[in-house]
């Protein structure tokens, strides 16, 4: 290896008492790339997602960000490696204004009274959402006044802002139509342009095809293969998802 | 400056109906009881008679934030006032009596908060069980007898003192409200509160230690609730076993129609006050205009009910 990519996933294996949810997998996300992870219900895509947020712990194999081996205890354990993670759901708190949204649970204080520093966080969202073209009426504004595509666009630009190199994505448009996604869309190619590696759980092959340089087929917790985007013809994507040869 | 503008644009207006029902019932009464409302004792009057129960509801606000509710604050009044008022007949210490009532408070909410976040049960549940237990245990505690307190600095601090010609309450009350707007607002602790209580889920998964805040608003809760008890004690230079009892509603009453979310994600401790104050005033204002005590809480509850109404019909609309 010349240089360590962002994220390297090595012989990951995950058992749910005798079932077998992962099994063996290897994969390996370069920055600057958006590597797509599909496959059909249950295949095992979120739980991957899990094992590398956190969540789940793998029962073999190894984690590596950057080149360094990490283990994860729990969910926070993996965010302060710089682990972010952009859900379908969004986790985000739509009473409170988009600034308190990007910062949530990592809020900024000043002085000697560790008093919320307001000002700062409004306008270090609006710098960000400004660099994403996330277009929102103003950082003070409240999450539950803006669209759905504004929105995950706030997750977005939240799970970069913290980010070191990688942000995993778990169906990131399945909640949103079509102009939205296409915004969504947009903002995630905007981040690869910033030298971020970007694996993303799509259900929605059309879309892995306009985002993602690589595939990744998993099928009943098997990596069925891997495929440079420009070189793999639909069928044959189907054909691995599915199991049937058409 | 175009973001305080933004700022002020994304103001929810109808967050503030507590204000405007304030301003009118304050003008109300000022023109149909105009010989004595406006006077300046009577206006502190209807803050110091309210006192406890803005003191209570500042902590409710915490707790309804978070999407919780504690109903044991009223018998959690009694049970701190009493255990006050015995420690101080015993040891004659004042400082040691109020540090014990505070420390019954927390260690109540305390109990709550365990059985809220590890035995996982839902605090209307849990909070309505230690209700009816406390009002046992005051009971139990001095067999159902006053105690007096007759220590005098205790009466002076947490009763009838004066500092720079204003009652000791009305300062009570800054304080308590002061140091909750700015632990609700100033604080990453507020920010928590109201994340937890707009989506658990998504507070988890930044990092929030959910169950630590719920455990926090529960201490919070029977800290201000003991507080209050220790009020009454010295206001009324005594301790009973009815202290508090029908405090709860009035309480909820205050805190709800300040514009603080009863769903949770939303709180507002200026609102509660003013919440507080507005019912405080009501219920003097009805006892000026020569209402007996029955009809007085016929009115009261009409009047809570619109002005419940109100708030949360405007949250719903928007």
């Amino acid at each position: 290896m010349t240089q360590s990519s962002p994220l390297a996933l090595r012989g990951i294996t995950k058992h749910f008492g005798a079932v077998a949810a992962i099994e063996r997998f290897d994969l390996e996300v370069a920055a600057g790339e958006i590597v797509a992870l599909v496959g059909d219900n249950g295949a095992g895509k979120s739980t991957l997602v899990k094992i590398i947020s956190g969540l789940y712990q793998p029962t073999d194999g190894e984690i590596v960000l950057n080149g360094a081996p990490v283990t994860f205890r729990d969910a926070s354990d993996a965010r302060s490696h710089g682990v972010e993670v952009v859900y379908q759901d969004l986790a985000l708190v739509d009473q409170q204004p988009v600034y308190m949204n990007m910062f949530l649970g990592r809020e900024l204080v000043k002085g000697p009274f560790r008093t919320l520093d307001r000002g700062r966080m409004a306008n270090e969202t609006q710098e960000l959402v400004t660099e994403l073209d996330v277009r929102i009426p103003s950082p003070y504004a409240r999450l539950s006044d803006l669209s759905g595509g504004q929105r995950q666009g706030i997750a977005i630009a939240r799970a970069t802002h913290w980010a070191s190199g990688l942000v995993l994505m778990d169906e990131p448009t399945a909640a949103l139509g079509v102009a939205e996604t296409a915004k969504v869309e947009e903002t995630i190619l905007r981040l690869k342009e910033r030298g971020a590696a970007v694996l993303v759980v799509s259900h929605n092959l059309e879309q892995v095809y306009r985002i993602a340089d690589r595939v990744v087929v998993l099928r009943r917790g098997r990596q069925i293969g891997t495929r440079s985007i420009a070189e793999v013809e639909k069928n044959e994507l189907v054909a691995m998802i599915t199991g049937l040869v058409q | 400056m175009t973001l305080i503008l933004d700022r002020l644009r994304t103001v929810n207006w109808r967050d503030h109906v507590v204000y405007f029902a304030f301003a009118l019932v304050f003008v109300y009464f000022a023109i149909t009881q105009s010989d004595y409302f406006l006077t300046t004792s009577n206006l502190t009057n209807v803050i110091i008679q309210a006192a406890p129960i803005t003191v209570m509801a500042v902590g409710t606000v915490f707790v309804l934030a978070t999407g919780e509710i504690d109903l044991s604050i009223g018998s959690t009044v009694a049970v701190a006032a009493l255990v006050t008022a015995k420690v101080l007949e015993s040891t004659e210490a004042w400082p040691l009596a109020a540090l014990a009532g505070l420390a019954t408070g927390l260690v109540i909410g305390l109990v709550n908060g365990l059985f809220v976040t590890v035995v996982r049960l839902p605090s209307f549940l849990v909070t309505l069980a230690t209700m009816g237990l406390l009002v046992g245990v005051a009971r139990q505690l001095t067999d159902l007898k006053s105690v007096p307190v007759l220590d005098d600095s205790f009466v002076w601090l947490f009763g009838g003192g004066k500092i720079l010609g204003i009652s000791i309450m009305v300062w009570w009350t800054l304080l308590v409200v002061l140091l909750g707007w700015h632990l609700l607002r100033q604080r990453r602790f507020g920010a928590h509160v109201l994340a937890v209580g707009n989506s658990p889920a998504a507070a988890q998964v930044t990092g929030i230690k959910v169950n630590r805040v719920r455990l926090k608003v529960f201490m919070i809760s029977g800290a201000t609730a003991a507080l209050a008890g220790i009020l009454y004690s010295g206001r009324l230079q005594g301790a009973r076993y009815t202290l508090g009892e029908s405090d709860m509603m009035s309480v909820l009453a205050a805190v709800i129609v300040g514009g603080t979310a009863l769903a949770g994600g939303k709180g507002a401790v200026v609102g509660a006050l003013a919440g507080s104050l507005l019912m405080a005033m009501i219920n003097n204002g009805l006892i000026l205009a020569g209402l007996n005590v029955s009809q007085q809480m016929i009115v009261r509850g009409v009047i809570i009910l619109i002005a419940v109404s109100l708030s949360l019909r405007a949250k719903k609309s928007n």
